[in-house]
């Protein structure tokens, strides 16, 4: 009888136990469930729900399928120059922003002498504000005025039209972001001041040059550092929205008075990104719907990018962790 | 998870995202069965921003006030059209019961999503007859397909800025009416230095500050949309007149180019650097406010303004421009709606109120009592836009379901074509067209 009572009374117990840790671990991770239901699913769904939607912000939405899908693939005007424009930061100016970022670590690191001078100057432009960075960078480029074009014009060479000229206002946003890398750089030079110092001895030992030391040994050691840039960087430049704006408001010299339409991309939509559409289609053009579908295609997009990088890149894991 | 418990999870999260996203709605229509005669507080909305611009408002809500004791204005500034979108869509007891807006590319979403309250019925019964206050233009760029939920509160008008001194020195005597002897003067006006210029006659490029599409086009006289609302730009000969007059003036004055490096050069539109302060160009058009920013930034400048010349085959339209201004109308959630005429009445048609907030803005009045009101102050300078603002002829862009994206559909084929990089223009404003009908299809 005891014996045969106690295997369920044992169960029970188990049960009421694994019940009890659930709902602890739940009780734990309320804060983040609450927050990104939130902030997350609760956002994610509606957008979903109103991209089939038509709405107008103001009065009740109504179902219309996927018009707003080919509205946005097919027929509006903005959609592939700023896909193409997106794509293209995303390639060159994370690229360039990860190899200039890795570059200053590494340098600074090898500084001896004003280190802390060399890295408050590389890290301060990170600080800055970036309409104010931003509106600095055209200043400084302006084809008309701008001390850049005096300089390389001063020693014969072609002048761009940098912010002005739709093959070279990407280019100048790539180099304002080059001046902004202070970020990268500190992360950067935190990595590489992490790698044994035993194996670069190891190596020396093994007459292992500057490239071959690089190749075998700083970039194994700091490559979920470089994903980690990577990623973040893709995440970013699939939101960036402010510079090109700026950029292209003050290039154009058409400012506006507040609520006026303005033309976005300056110049010939060369500056035009994804972020840009959605302010466009839902605020200025009152379609709420498509704004949505770019969203959308915004987020699929940054889900892909990380999820290849993350494959590609063995995730998180240094070398020696793998 | 047990079956039944999938198929409710998932119809609770449906519904809850169904009713969330149609919560996101909101403007109801107003009952209109306020009481005036009792203590009302009505909120104000308004863009202005600079301490002149929002003393002058308050002085005229003030004076509301003191005429209305039963009603007390609660006044925000600063406001734009963002924000405006956002409280309207919210409602609720802090959203504003009296709302301007600085642009009038929004009207026609205003209207025809009712967030605006139709104002017919409320001026019937004021006996406010809208026709014999307001210019026509002005009526026009207030509603939207005959429904009229917005009023003008005062009044922007765009005509010629010309530099007296150098007219002296070109041997021009008097402003240019017609568009030929514009393009003979620009190009007397015009010294060139190097690759540059010492001065312009005039900047052509669409990004030249007010050169744009829709004000060029004004002295054509162009209709836009034809009688069954579809876009008619290739087939309205005011709109491809216009993109053929603006690329050979471009071409006459140096090239795309050029003119586009030499604008780089500019100072800020609305700063003491403007190209018409500093001399650098000699011609410009531009709306009243530049007679304030002279007389601030360079009150020596000696400079006089006339209507912006017309097409030789309609020179007897000489006299008209590009009419815009700030819009004024009601909250359709708003519970006070009767209130909120009372002050949205006086800003607009009480003549003193239009008046000296005309006086202190420097903007035209709204209204035809304003414009001949012996307490306005007028200069020479300032007559010229009062008198654009009273003729018949002049006109503007009309109002569409999603703002003002078929302006700038329009002015995207302006700079292709100015740039050179259309080959037929016909062709493109047939695809520009298309493409504008799409877009408000799209939203309709």
């Amino acid at each position: 009888m005891t014996t045969r009572n106690a295997v369920p009374a044992t169960s029970y117990t188990l049960q009421k136990r694994r019940r009890r840790d659930g709902l602890r671990t739940v009780a734990f991770l309320s804060p983040w469930l609450v927050g990104a239901g939130l902030f997350f699913g609760y956002p994610l769904a509606a957008t979903v729900y109103f991209s089939f939607m038509k709405y107008d912000g103001f009065t009740p939405p109504t179902w219309n399928g996927l018009d707003n899908w080919t509205y946005v693939f097919t027929d509006y005007p903005f959609f592939w120059p700023a896909m193409r424009n997106t794509l293209w930061l995303v390639v060159v100016m994370v690229t360039a922003r990860v190899v200039f970022g890795l570059g200053i670590g590494l340098l600074i690191t090898k500084v001896k002498l004003g280190a802390g001078w060399f890295r408050t100057a590389f890290y301060l432009p990170y600080l800055a504000p970036p309409v104010a960075a931003t509106l600095a960078f055209v200043f400084l480029l302006n084809p008309g005025t701008g001390p850049v074009n005096h300089l390389v014009g001063s020693v014969g060479l072609p002048q761009p039209g940098w912010f002005n000229d739709p093959a070279w206002s990407k280019p100048a946003l790539t180099l304002l972001a080059l001046w902004g890398v202070g970020d990268l750089m500190v992360i950067f030079m935190a990595s590489l001041l992490d790698v044994p110092k035993e194996q670069y001895e190891a190596a020396e030992l093994d007459h292992a040059g500057p490239w071959q030391r690089f190749r075998f040994i700083t970039l194994p050691n700091i490559s979920p550092i470089v994903l980690f840039a990577v990623v973040t960087g893709v995440i970013q430049t699939m939101q960036y929205y402010t510079q090109p704006l700026v950029a292209a408001k003050v290039a154009s010299g058409v400012i506006g008075r507040p609520g006026q339409s303005f033309e976005p991309g300056y110049p010939e939509k060369s500056t035009l990104t994804l972020p840009h559409l959605v302010y466009n289609l839902g605020f200025q053009r009152f379609d709420t719907g498509s704004a949505c579908v770019v969203a959308l295609v915004l987020f699929g997009l940054a889900m892909a990018f990380t999820a290849v990088l993350m494959r590609r890149g063995s995730g998180f894991l240094s070398a020696e962790e793998r | 998870m047990p079956r039944v418990h999938r198929t409710a999870v998932v119809a609770a999260a449906a519904t809850v995202v169904a009713l969330l996203g149609s919560a996101c709605t909101g403007g109801s229509a107003g009952s209109a069965k306020d009481d005036v005669t009792q203590p009302v507080t009505i909120t104000f909305w308004h863009g202005w921003s600079a301490p002149s611009e929002t003393k002058a408002i308050n002085a005229n809500v003030a004076a509301f006030m003191a005429k209305n004791p039963s009603i007390k204005v609660k006044v925000v500034g600063n406001i734009d059209d963002d924000k405006i979108n956002q409280a309207l869509r919210a409602g609720g007891a802090n959203a504003p019961d009296v709302v301007s807006s600085f642009t009038t590319d929004n009207v026609g979403k205003f209207c025809s999503s009712n967030v605006f309250t139709d104002l017919k019925p409320f001026l019937d019964k004021s006996g406010v007859d809208v026709e014999k206050t307001f210019p026509k233009p002005l009526l026009e760029y207030t509603q939207f397909e005959g429904k009229r939920c917005t009023l003008p509160l005062l009044n922007d008008a765009y005509g010629l800025y010309y530099n007296k001194l150098a007219f002296a020195a070109a041997g021009i005597t008097a402003p240019p009416k017609t568009l030929s002897e514009f393009e003979a003067d620009a190009v007397k006006l015009t010294r060139t230095k190097g690759e540059s210029y010492s001065q312009l006659g005039f900047m052509p490029n669409f990004h030249g500050y007010e050169s744009t599409f829709g004000h060029f086009a004004a002295q054509w006289g162009p209709s836009y949309f034809d009688a069954q609302g579809k876009s008619n730009a290739a087939t309205d000969p005011a709109i491809t007149a216009m993109l053929d007059w603006q690329k050979n003036l471009v071409a006459k004055l140096g090239g795309f180019a050029k003119l586009e490096k030499y604008r780089s050069t500019f100072g800020d539109e609305f700063g003491p650097k403007n190209p018409f302060h500093t001399g650098q160009v000699a011609m410009a058009i531009d709306g009243e406010w530049r007679n304030a920013m002279i007389a601030e930034s360079v009150p020596n400048l000696d400079y006089g303004t006339a209507p912006f010349p017309v097409p030789d085959d309609q020179a007897d339209t000489y006299g008209r421009g590009y009419l815009s201004g700030t819009i004024i109308g009601i909250a359709s959630g708003s519970k006070k709606q009767n209130a909120a005429l009372e002050l949205t009445k006086y800003l607009t048609t009480d003549t003193d109120a239009v008046v000296s907030f005309a006086n202190a803005i420097k903007n035209v009045p709204s209204t035809y009592d304003g414009l001949k009101s012996p307490k306005l102050d007028v200069t020479p300078q300032f007559k010229t836009f009062l008198d654009i603002s009273a003729n018949p002829d002049s006109n503007t862009t009309p109002a569409t379901a999603n703002g003002g994206a078929f302006q700038l559909t329009l002015q995207d084929v302006g700079y292709l074509n100015e740039a050179g990089k259309v080959a037929d223009l016909r062709t493109a404003l047939a695809k520009a067209d298309q493409q504008i009908d799409k877009d408000i299809e799209k939203v309709k």
